[in-house]
């Protein structure tokens, strides 16, 4: 589809990619920086390997020398820790076992908010989550934790049952067996994985477009399309805050659904 | 006229969340102005349900670019 705008330039140019704009495309997110094809080394991995040194550093760093008055560092990860820990683990797990599971919450939520954190932060800018498979890596976690607490607390057959709600009618158990068993093993892990993907997919993208667009109005524009470009980059200025919110937030619900799933492989009741 | 289908599919597909996240956060907002010390509680139950109906959103935005 082409645009006019008083006079201004063809922004989808005579098929789209001739001499016009090149909107940002799905495959753009494959950056391979050593090596090419299936095995390249990545700048996802490098982002990941990096995020890792960065975390890793930061704790050993700040609880090395455990002070009863904290110092800013500690106070900093102490907050972080008690947010995982009480907000998300003992509301939701219960009090009585949720200590179990706190080192792999607080792990979760604190890999996800710093690779998310990458997408915002200048020299990085890429969220290493935009690319598919490091979300079922995480998902892949959660879902063989939760299933194996499930099968060691009750027993394997025991198990399977409690997912099944009892006291129904014989027919609609031909219905609600099939409906639980797709919900705890193909849905819950599917969206997992796929919600943090696509909010870290959609979220670049929105950037990408509005930042290239507006820079390619700015420059190739008309009159019209220069304020346009103005008006885009603002924009892209707004999204970055939004991109930022959206990162912890999401951050937050991975930790309290894998929180949540455990709860429910606890549970003693349906 | 020229065009996309995916992001036809993906308008139609922002139609049920939009009104899922408006209904969510119009109940926050009763359940507040009924209550205000209530505010701390239904917070979190408000975030963790927008970002709940927002996935859905976000699934048709990726494969309409995935698609495409």
């Amino acid at each position: 589809m082409s645009v006019n705008l008083l006079g201004a330039v063809d922004l989808a140019a005579a098929g789209g990619d001739g001499g016009g704009f090149h909107s940002p495309e799905p495959a753009e997110f494959y950056q391979p920086l050593i090596g090419h094809g299936d095995w390249a080394f990545t700048r996802p991995m490098l982002l990941l390997l990096i995020s890792v040194v960065i975390l890793a550093w930061w704790l050993v760093a700040t609880t090395r020398k455990a002070a009863v008055v904290p110092g800013k560092g500690q106070w900093v990860t102490e907050g972080f820790y008690n947010f995982v820990r009480n907000d998300v683990a003992r509301d939701i797990i219960g009090s009585r076992d949720f200590l179990r599971f706190v080192p792999l919450l607080f792990a979760l939520f604190t890999t996800i908010l710093l690779n998310n954190l990458f997408g915002v932060i200048p020299p990085f800018q890429f969220a290493t989550f935009g690319r598919i498979a490091f979300p079922i890596a995480l998902t892949l976690i959660v879902f063989i934790w939760y299933h194996a607490v499930g099968i060691r607390t009750k027993g394997g057959w025991n198990y399977l049952k409690s997912m099944i709600p009892s006291g129904l009618p014989k027919p609609i158990y031909v219905l609600i067996i099939p409906l639980e068993l797709l919900t705890y093993f193909v849905t819950r892990p599917l969206t997992l994985a796929l919600r943090l993907f696509g909010n870290m997919f959609a979220g670049h993208m929105l950037l990408l477009l509005f930042i290239t667009g507006g820079e390619y109005m700015l420059i190739h524009g008309g009159p019209v399309l220069k304020v346009a470009g103005v008006g885009s980059f603002v924009m892209g200025f707004v999204l970055t805050a939004f991109e930022a919110l959206v990162e912890v937030l999401q951050a937050y619900i991975f930790t309290l659904l894998a929180a949540t799933y455990i709860a429910g492989s606890l549970a003693d009741e349906h | 006229m020229s065009g996309n289908i995916a992001i036809l599919g993906y308008g139609l597909s922002a139609i049920g969340p939009g009104i899922g996240i408006g209904l969510i956060f119009a109940a926050f907002i009763n359940g507040v102005a009924r209550q205000p010390e209530a505010r701390g509680v239904l917070q979190g139950i408000a975030i963790l349900g927008f970002a709940l109906a927002e996935a859905l959103a976000i699934f048709g935005l990726v494969l309409a670019f995935v698609f495409k």
